[in-house]
């Protein structure tokens, strides 16, 4: 089953991207609709270095993160001066603005895009798609273990503080433009590494693939699963990646879908299908404290 | 010269397209993207009535008669109840919504684009050496009309007042006697009809339809309410036109250096980074 264990390595590399978008959409709150343009710099570094220059996939993966985690900085930079909605019409526009770079740039191959990317090698044998499978899978676990130590620290909880009230967090004392630039370095750098990673396993590019309708599947995956939560970023990035190929049978109507199921749990359930006091979650929380047969009666009021 | 023409047509469509936009932005914080669903809706619209019935002015009215209906059900049953729920939601919401219109367009009409083949008895205007198209002349007309009505009705009558007042403050507004959800679902209502009279004209200037016919006018008239600061019509005006000129005025003398599509954003990204208020900044709402 080829067929199946790449739709699995996507829905993966795709929950890695969403998990790593989490740290400034959902833990700093700033609306990122520039997410696949990071994911993009690291696929397409990786690919020109590797097709064109000859580096090896190993040799590439640092060179993706650094580039990303870099023009993430700037982005968050960018953040800094303009407020919410001004700034989440930069992250769609820059989206376009990179799309037309690989397009126009040389460098970058062109409308084309770049082909034939090798398969990585990792101790003398090429890699399989289970290779990739193993690979994607400890790529996930670090991108987890990553959002988790920064969700439980000190530092993240900056970070939710600036999403909950950016004049008090910075009134306290927070400084709050080196949290957001340094949330969006790390949130870009680790997009970065599964862009690399991506390239190596898909082994051809085009421009496209990394434009705005990207961006907007990646943030659509964190909010439909539940935004602010780890597991709402896998939940969401696994559903949408699954949905389409579960509707290959009736592939005229797969965007339709799509769409409808976007509109109807944003307009339903926009805290996401498994977030934070989602009918799941609380079905959820409600079924551990009848297993535990505890007594019921605190948590009703706080509600 | 006819490159300043050509840009200040594309300009006026832009600025008809953002107007609704900068004014629900005004109301309610959003930024609508559905609304260029309307705009496509109007494209096919005048293109089928004008087959069916030979009168192109007949499918522009009821155009702007569904686009306004689009406008009512997308505020009343979708934007209003998760208005708390902050800009990403209502944002992706919006792109949600645009991509399922996008969709039935595309599965009702064909995935191919479809001429319109409306032949407007429009006489050609010459001024010199400049020839101005029939269709050209309507466009500026009709935009600067609709412009003209806008700045009237906003700034001269009681409509004008109640916007600004639930702009200002929607809460305050209904506290003091304001019916907010009426004067919110009349301002969509109006909005969409624009952008549906903007794809009747645009459908007709370029004798053609397709599915995706808002998907550049949609992200551009984002980058536009922007440029002219949040909230400001009279800023998204000037800055729709800018945007038409200069894009005209580029893609003439560098050709192809950067796609037509990516400029406008340039702009937007510049600005933002010089002047992060806008344009011309709105008095009413306050960012």
């Amino acid at each position: 089953m080829t067929y199946a264990i790449v739709v699995a390595v996507t829905a993966i590399l795709m929950a890695s991207v969403v998990v790593s978008l989490n740290l400034t959409a959902g833990y700093a709150g700033q609306p990122n609709l520039a997410q696949s343009a990071f994911f993009g710099l690291g696929a397409y570094f990786a690919a020109v270095l590797s097709v064109q220059h000859g580096l090896s996939f190993w040799a590439v993966l640092p060179v993706s993160a650094l580039v990303s985690g870099l023009a993430g900085a700037v982005l968050g930079a960018i953040s800094l001066r303009l407020r919410e909605d001004f700034f989440a019409i930069t992250t769609v526009g820059l989206n376009f603005v990179v799309v037309a770079l690989f397009k126009s740039i040389d460098f970058f191959g062109g409308a084309t895009g770049i082909y034939g990317l090798p398969l990585p090698t990792l101790g003398g044998t090429s890699f399989t798609n289970d290779h990739f499978l193993v690979l994607s899978a400890l790529l996930l676990g670090l991108v987890v273990l990553v959002s988790k130590v920064v969700r439980d620290s000190w530092y993240g909880g900056m970070l939710m503080a600036i999403r909950e009230d950016e004049l008090v967090a910075s009134s306290l004392g927070a400084p709050v433009a080196l949290f957001k630039a340094s949330a969006f370095a790390l949130s870009s750098l680790l997009a970065g590494v599964v862009g690399a990673v991506y390239a190596f396993f898909i082994s051809s590019i085009t421009p496209e693939t990394f434009g705005f309708n990207q961006s907007v599947l990646l943030l659509s995956m964190l909010i439909i699963g539940g935004m602010g939560t780890i597991r709402g970023a896998i939940v969401g990035a696994v559903l949408l990646t699954l949905i389409p190929e579960m509707f290959r049978f009736a592939s005229d109507y797969r965007s339709l879908v799509y769409g409808v199921f976007l509109v109807l749990v944003l307009r339903f359930q926009p805290q996401g299908l498994v977030g934070e006091d989602s009918w799941l979650a609380r079905g959820a929380a409600r079924l551990l404290r009848r297993s535990r047969s505890a007594p019921a009666a605190v948590t009703e009021v706080s509600a | 010269m006819e490159t300043t023409v050509d840009g200040l047509v594309i300009g006026s469509l832009y600025a008809l397209v953002a107007l609704g936009p900068c004014l629900v932005y005004g109301l309610l914080r959003v930024l609508d993207i559905a609304n260029a669903a309307a705009l496509t809706l109007g494209g096919y619209l005048v293109l089928v009535l004008a087959e069916r019935s030979g009168s192109p002015l007949l499918g522009v009215l009821v155009g702007m008669a569904a686009g306004a209906v689009l406008g009512w059900v997308v505020q009343r049953w979708i934007y209003l109840p998760i208005l708390d729920r902050g800009p990403i939601v209502t944002l992706v919401t919006g792109i949600g919504l645009y991509i399922v219109a996008t969709e039935l367009f595309r599965l009702l009409f064909g995935p191919s684009q479809r001429s319109a083949h409306v032949d407007l008895p429009l006489p050609d205007l010459h001024l010199g050496s400049v020839r101005l198209e029939g269709i050209d002349l309507l466009v500026l007309l009709v935009t600067f009309g609709v412009i003209g009505i806008t700045w009237y009705v906003l700034t001269r009558t009681r409509s004008g007042v109640l916007w600004q007042a639930v702009a200002q403050d929607r809460h305050v507004a209904g506290a003091v006697g304001v019916n907010s959800p009426r004067v919110i679902a009349a301002v969509f209502a109006v909005g969409y009809a624009l952008s549906a009279l903007a794809g009747a004209l645009l459908s007709v200037k370029y004798d053609a339809v397709y599915p995706t016919l808002g998907d550049i006018p949609a992200y551009k008239m984002l980058a536009i309410i922007i440029l002219g600061g949040l909230g400001s019509p009279l800023g998204t005006i000037v800055a729709a036109l800018l945007i038409g000129l200069v894009e005209s005025w580029v893609v003439a003398s560098f050709g192809f250096a950067l796609p037509r599509d990516a400029i406008a954003f340039v702009a937007l990204i510049l600005m933002l980074l010089i002047r992060p208020q806008g344009l011309i900044p709105s008095r009413v709402v306050k960012v």
